[in-house]
Parts: C-alpha cells; structure tokens; sequence
C-alpha cells in the first residue's frame, strides 16, 4: 500500500514516474479521512492545497527536476507556520489565525519538492507532554487508543506511526519530538540548537525550542532533517553551519563505539519494564562492539526544576503577544487593558495559565534572582558537566521515557507527576545538544524507545549512530494493529 | 516559599490575566506544587557561576542592510478581528 511506504520510498517512486504526486497526496488524504477518527492525530487537512501542491510538484517530475522529497506528503505540527492554512497552536485564543507567511521549514520542504498534508495536535502552545492539553481535541496512540500518544507533538507522532503520513515535523522545547516518538514506536530527531531555522515557529521558549523531524525510521528522519536544516537570515539564533550532511548516514560501524550511560537517567523513576528493554539493547550493542561506560551526571538530577523555571519564563515573556489587536480572539473589555486582560483569560488554556504564572513569578522583583538567574547557573553547570563527559565519548544513551504509554487521564491530575518524567529529555535542550529516540523493543506490547545524546554539532554523528543502531536492533521496530 | 493568595493576583495581574476567586484559589495550590519542587536549585553551589542564557553562544549577529518589502498593509490587518481605514481598532488608551 502507497501508504505504509517510507518517504526515501515514495520520493523515488515519484521520480521514476511509478506514481504520480497527486495520487501519493489523494491516498494520504484519503487514509486521514477514513482513520483519523480513531486517533485524532490531525487537527485539519487543507486538501486544495495539498492536492495544487502535488500537482505543482509533477510538472517539475515530468521536467526532471524533482528535489530530494519529490511528492512526500508532511505532516506539520500546529505551531508551524503555513501561508493560507489556519494556525492554532491548538489553543482558543488563536482559533482562526491564517498565517500571511510560511516559516522557514515550510518553505524548505516546499523547494525540495515536498508537500504539507496537514496540520497535527499538541499540547497547548506545546506546553505538555500528553497531547491532552490541546483546547481541541484528543490524540490517542495508535498501539493502544485508551493511551496517550506523548507529547507535545502527539499528532505529528501518532500521524506518522498509524501511517498517516510518512513524515512529520514537531517541535521540541523539553523532549517534545523524542517523548511522543517513544510512545508511539517511531523516531524522532532534535537537531542542535540552532541549526533549524525557528521563523515561523510560533514561539513557547526561545532558547530551547528546535523543530525536528518524526518518521518510522532513521533515514528517514535524517532525510527531512537535512531538508530543514542550514543557517537562515530570518532567525538570529540560527548557526553559520551548512545544512545537516547526510551522505555519509550508512558509514558509521558500532565497533569501538564509546557511549556513556548516565545513572541519573536510570534511577528509581524509570520503570523496570523500560529498563530491562534497554539493557538487553545494550547487550546486543556491547556484542556489536560499542563500549559502555556508567558515569555519573549530577546536574540531570536538576533538570526538571531548572527546565520549569526557564521555560515558563521564556514563554510568559513570548505570549505576552496574544492580546486580542492584531491576531486572534478577542474578547470585549472596558478599556484596552480590561480587553487585553479578558481576551488572555478566555483564550488560554489552565496549563498555559499555569506556565505563564510561573515564568512571571520567576521573572518578578525580589524572586528573579532566586529562581531564574540560578536556573541560568544550573543551565551553565549541566552543560559543563556534560561537555565534560564529551571529551571522553561520543554519545549519552539512556531511555527516551522511563515508563511506556500512560492511559488518558491517568497523569494530568497532579501538576507534578508528568513533569518530573521529563529528566532524561530536558539535558538536550539545555545544552543545545542533538538528540535521537529510536525504538529499542515492546514491553507490554508497548513501545520503548532509547535516546541518543552527543556534544552540540555533532547532528551527523547522532543520525550515523542511530541509523547503525536500528540495523543493530531488526527486531526493536514493528507496526501498530491497524488497517 | 509558599506563595499568597495575594502573590498570586499580584502576579495575575503582571501576567494580564483576569481570574476570578476561585481561579486565584487553583493556581495558588498549583504554583505552590510547583515552587515546592523548585527549592532543589537553592542548595547548589553556584558560586563563580556566569548564568548562560543559550546553548551555543553567538554574539554580535549583524543582518545585511538592506531594505525589503514588508507585509502589505491590508494582509497584516487580515487577522485583526477590528480594523479601521488600515489600522487596528483599539480602546480608547488616555482618559477623557
């Protein structure tokens, strides 16, 4: 079936006029339609547009000049910004908000000939790691519908495992692009800070935010990273270096490979059942030749903590912009600050609330100093200490999430409990470094997926690995009961 | 640190939100949840410590001077729910 092919699949399918791009886009479409009901990936599909872009995308096949994604339909997460297509973040206060631009991402995969299928769930703003706080809809895992896909890009995750798209782009401010993919049984990829352009990405927090690609397998997510990469004049957080190299993504053995494997990220919160799929991973890795080394990280331990006070902080200062003038909802009000004060109030959501209150805490006099400064010295610190364990091995390798799929509602009662999963993901984004979620095996026929950390601008590193890695493990990926 | 009721209008009020009482009640138990949590930082050592603000430093990043086309008028106030003769409809900002 059209549809369970990968994108390198479907893209050369397409060159050699196998198929044509219109009829790639219709199956996609018509597989969202037929299924989607189930799992709730897809907020909303612009079928014209998709359809015209295929179409635009053929002429330029049948010249000979298809680009790398030649008729791949993508999957976007809701905070990235697409011309003419409605935005949301998945919240109220921007229901009905038509982006005047693309960002940059979307332009990228559009020249090299790639097409958007449509726009996936996420939690609010991205501010989750459920997929439950979206002010929309549900999304449910394609292994288990009673269970949370993750988050925050649960849409574009569960999209691309229940082969509703081949691909998908997320965003990822604290393991959003890595945790749903665990869940869900499918990769995801966090490119360092800075090598993806953030225009266009509707902002939470803007110094760990990073778009990244979700697919069901390394190539894959490698092919769509290069695609979406490289230095971007829009976004001055943007690196000088060239796009993500991936033409040597087959070349790297797992002989003599150094990993380090941190005991904070094995500690008391990670399930048994993760754990013991993980150790038997490493086994089959140690076989191969990579060497494992236990070390200690301390500064993990912190992460949460430092995580929820930067990030809040960041993102109170970045929806400071949603006051009812120039986009969005806006409610009435008696005077601009009642009108600003009530649009906020009815457009947000309680987790969004919840952030901004405490990044404005953070930031406000007479706690600044106590919370958001020394959150800024832990930050220096977990990265000196992480830089440190760089100049001896490659990569840090550890769970993605140290329990499996959780059911809907089971987690989002205490404000803690899902937060406080988050420690073996956040080190990534507060370093800037590159980091990968592979599927390592099932426990309880749930996925389990094993994260892949290396030193900042080692992107290509991190693929190379994680693509000799899942030839290493055959057995660890497989298919959700589905149609 | 426990925090306040009022602490938490005060800080509704920075953050532009307008809650009612038994919203204040909510975020005051959920903020205390978390400010909890927080105390973990204020034991580290920090001394000698520069806080980092980003990942991978970058500094003085210049932008070619050169003029380009901005957004038409008329496509910027396209999501504006009010607007006027091409401007945004705002309340009236300065008493009478």
């Amino acid at each position: 079936m059209l549809t369970g092919l990968s994108a390198f699949e479907i893209a050369a399918k397409v060159r050699a006029k196998e198929v044509s791009c219109v009829e790639v886009a219709q199956a996609f479409i018509d597989r969202v339609g037929e299924l989607d009901g189930q799992y709730g990936a897809f907020l909303r599909l612009a079928p014209e547009v998709t359809l015209e872009q295929a179409a635009a995308v053929q002429e330029r096949v049948d010249r000979g000049e298809a680009g790398l994604l030649a008729g791949v339909p993508i999957a976007l997460k809701d905070n990235i910004s697409t011309l003419g297509i409605e935005t949301t973040c998945a919240s109220k206060i921007l229901e009905g908000y038509v982006p005047p631009f693309n960002a940059t991402v979307v332009e990228q995969i559009l020249a090299a000939d790639g097409v958007v299928l449509g726009k996936t769930n996420l939690d609010e703003f991205a501010m989750g790691a459920s997929t439950e706080t979206s002010a929309y809809q549900l999304t449910k895992n394609p292994w288990d519908t009673t269970r949370s896909p993750g988050g925050s890009s649960g849409g574009s995750a569960a999209a691309v495992a229940a082969e509703l798209a081949p691909v998908a782009l997320g965003s990822d401010t604290g393991g959003s692009i890595r945790q749903p993919a665990s869940l869900c049984g499918i990769v995801g990829f966090k490119p360092t800070y800075g090598r993806t352009s953030r225009y266009g990405l509707i902002a939470f927090g803007s110094s760990l935010d990073q778009i990244g690609p979700l697919a069901r397998n390394v190539e894959d997510a490698a092919l769509l990273a290069s695609v979406t990469s490289g230095k971007d004049p829009r976004d001055g957080t943007s690196l000088p270096n060239p796009p993500i190299d991936i033409s040597s993504l087959k070349s790297r053995s797992l002989k003599g490979m150094k990993v380090a494997v941190p005991d904070e990220m094995f500690g008391d919160a990670t399930s048994p059942e993760v754990q013991a799929v993980i150790e038997e991973a490493m086994k089959t890795l140690e076989a191969e030749g990579v060497v494992f080394t236990r070390v200690s990280i301390p500064s993990i331990k912190l992460g949460v903590t430092t995580y929820y006070i930067i990030a809040p902080a960041e993102a109170s200062s970045n929806l400071g912009r949603f006051d009812g003038i120039r986009y969005g909802l806006r409610a009435e009000g008696k005077g601009h600050i009642d009108l600003v004060e009530k649009t906020r109030s009815a457009g947000f959501g309680k987790e969004v609330k919840t952030r901004i209150m405490i990044g404005t805490y953070a930031l406000s006099a007479g706690y600044y100093d106590a919370y958001y400064v020394r959150a800024q010295q832990v930050r220096a610190i977990m990265q000196q200490e992480f830089a440190q364990v760089y100049q001896d091995y490659d990569f840090v390798l550890s769970p993605t999430s140290p329990i499996t799929a959780f059911k809907i509602g089971e987690l989002n009662q205490d404000p803690l409990a899902l937060k406080l999963l988050d420690y073996c993901t956040i080190p990534a984004n507060m370093g800037g470094m590159p980091g990968i979620s592979i599927n390592a095996g099932f426990a309880g026929g749930l996925p389990v997926g094993l994260q892949l950390l290396a030193a900042p601008l080692e992107d290509e590193s991190v693929l190379q690995a994680a693509y000799a890695i899942e030839k290493a493990l055959p057995g660890a990926s497989g298919r959700p009961p589905m149609p | 640190m426990a925090i306040t009721l009022e602490e938490v209008r005060h800080v509704a009020k920075l953050a532009r939100l307008d809650l009612d009482e038994g919203e204040i009640v909510y975020f005051q138990s959920e903020l205390n949840a978390l400010i909890g949590h927080f105390s973990d930082i204020q034991k580290v050592d920090v001394s000698g410590i520069v806080p980092t603000s980003h990942a991978v430093v970058m500094q003085n990043v210049w932008a070619e001077d050169i003029a380009e086309e901005g957004l038409p008028r008329v496509t910027a106030l396209r999501n504006a729910a009010l607007h006027r003769a091409g401007l945004f409809v705002v309340p009236q900002i300065i008493e009478d």
